[in-house]
């Protein structure tokens, strides 16, 4: 089964760390995401550029509205996320308790099952 | 899991929100700051033992306004102050109210902070310096560091800064739309100058690309608070395009390598992604503004992967649109380069031909011109403006940068210009 793992943190906190502190942040995720992938089961993986250069259309009656930001002001931001391929909700808590191993640092992960899904075609 | 360096984070994080929260309260720099202090330390002491409460800003303007107020109380008859073991078990409700109280406010609580920092009687450099103390919260030594100054010399410098605050007053009144976008402007020119104080230095200086670094985390937070506004898209988008080159700007040897010479594998790519989403939300406001249009002319040459790729002819159309909203013969020395790459030296020559007398004493004005001469052929024109140059030079690598062109110059035998031959 296919679950995505949301990663929330407040992004101004994110920004205070210095380029090595987010180097090394990056590299301890990367052997977590280097594990699933030796075993076949990482799907696409995203880290997100800050809110402030979010564009969100909102549905209206008629003509979309849009606005300048994030869909929701929320003290902590949706910053990325992983797709992974796991064979039980267990397997997936696992993953994500890899993720917060290397990434202590407040926040935290949303597992969320996958409905649909189609692959990419970015490679 | 609340380890210290999530708490600095989080304390570093907080604090333009908070001390501003507890500068409405005091209406005092100072008491906010120990204000701040003090519920910092009591964060430090009490969160790895109670876990991080649930909203860290709406903790420290709590703790930090019951600290200062009972500071203040305490020269009068020493009350104490509340066991620690209840501070951090304040009840939800209290905080709410206190998010509450303040979410109405924290626009322009921030906004008046930044914008005292930027006080018109302060010279510049004070105003950056006290931006970076108070606002961001840099430790002094870091600041002084970055200033090449001693510690005890940028102490004065933020002392006296603040004396001059204090003998002011400070505009607590929330200001009206205009006023508030008068703030605004002021604010975004300081955040401006603290970044060109990193920028001007070239970045192998550490200490100088954290200006930078801070610059962009105050433009993001400029930009929280007015996310619609397109100059402010376009300031923070200039800062992330011009600091995403920083590698490549400055060579191994401290030298500054020209645009069109960078090894654009060492751009960095999130930074100038973001920039450029920035600069296309900006535009789709159809609001030209200086910040913006210069970003569009970064964005110009983020997009290109080789130099050779630059499309020189909408950078020309933008230094015009440039030109036409802040007139100034910088702006149209800087077009002339456009133009000489998409039109030929003759015509940039042409063009910068009336400036003489505006950009005498401009270092940039006799590289560009000794460059375009070079160009077109009159190697003794190149070398009288290149010396000139030189002589006007600001840093050692600006020097630096025209000898290399005259030492190139000096090796070739001199040729007659090449309108003589014709």
């Amino acid at each position: 089964m296919l679950y995505a793992v949301l990663c929330y943190n407040d992004e101004n906190a994110v920004s205070t760390w210095t380029k090595e502190e987010d180097d090394a942040c990056m590299a301890r995720l990367a052997v977590v995401e280097d594990s699933m992938k030796s075993r076949g089961k990482m799907g696409p993986v995203a880290r997100l550029l800050p809110t402030t250069s979010a564009t969100t259309l909102r549905k209206t009656s008629g003509e979309p509205l849009i606005i300048d930001g994030p869909f929701a002001e929320t003290k902590e931001q949706f910053l990325g996320f992983y797709l992974a391929d796991c064979d039980s909700l267990d397997e997936a808590i696992a993953f994500a308790k890899e993720l917060i191993k290397a990434n202590p640092s407040g926040g935290g992960y949303e597992i969320r099952p996958v409905g649909i899904f189609h692959p990419s075609e970015l490679g | 899991m609340v380890d210290n360096a999530w708490i600095a984070a989080a304390l570093m994080a907080a604090r333009p929100q908070a001390l501003s929260a507890l500068l409405r309260y005091f209406r005092n720099l100072d008491a906010a700051e120990e204000a701040f202090q003090e519920a910092s330390l009591r964060a430090v002491r009490t969160w790895p033992v109670k876990g991080p409460p649930r909203d860290t800003v709406a903790w420290l303007i709590f703790v930090g306004r019951n600290s200062g107020i009972d500071a203040l109380r305490k020269v009068k008859n020493n009350v104490a102050l509340p066991p620690e073991e209840h501070l951090s078990d304040l009840d939800d409700a209290e905080v709410d109210i206190a998010e509450r109280l303040d979410g109405a406010h924290y626009r322009d609580d921030i906004l008046r902070l930044l914008f005292v920092c930027c006080h018109p009687d302060l010279p510049a450099n004070q105003q950056i310096a006290l931006a970076l103390r108070v606002v961001a919260g840099l430790p002094l030594r870091q600041i002084a560091r970055a200033f090449l100054v001693s510690e005890v010399a940028m102490e004065q410098r933020i002392t006296r800064a603040k004396a001059r605050i204090a003998a002011n007053t400070v505009p607590f009144d929330p200001p009206d739309a205009e006023g508030r976008l008068e703030r605004l402007g002021v604010v975004a020119v300081m955040i401006y100058l603290v970044f060109n104080e990193g920028y001007s230095r070239g970045h192998s200086d550490p200490d100088a690309a954290l200006l930078c670094d801070e610059a962009i985390r105050l433009g993001r937070l400029l930009q929280r608070l007015f996310p619609s506004e397109p100059e402010v898209m376009g300031l923070v988008a200039l800062l992330l395009l011009q600091h995403a080159r920083h590698k490549a700007r400055v060579d191994a040897e401290g030298q500054i390598v020209l645009l069109e010479d960078q090894d654009r594998s060492l751009w960095d790519g999130p930074m100038l992604a973001e920039g450029r989403a920035l600069v296309e939300k900006a535009l789709r406001h159809q609001e030209p503004g200086t910040y913006q249009v210069q970003a569009a002319i970064a964005a110009q040459h983020a997009r290109a992967r080789r130099a050779e790729d630059t499309d020189w002819g909408a950078i020309d159309r933008l230094y015009q649109t440039l030109e036409v909203i802040q007139p100034s013969p910088v702006v149209t020395l800087n077009r002339a380069v456009a133009v000489s790459k998409a039109y030929g030296p003759a015509a940039a020559l042409a063009l910068i031909a009336p400036l003489g007398d505006k950009l005498d004493s401009y270092f940039h004005y006799h590289g560009v011109r000794g460059g375009l001469l070079l160009q077109l052929g009159d190697t003794s024109g190149a070398r009288e403006a290149f010396n000139r140059a030189i002589a006007l030079a600001g840093s050692p690598a600006e020097a630096a940068h025209i000898r290399l062109h005259l030492d190139r110059l000096a090796a070739q035998p001199a040729l007659p210009p090449a309108s003589a031959i014709k």
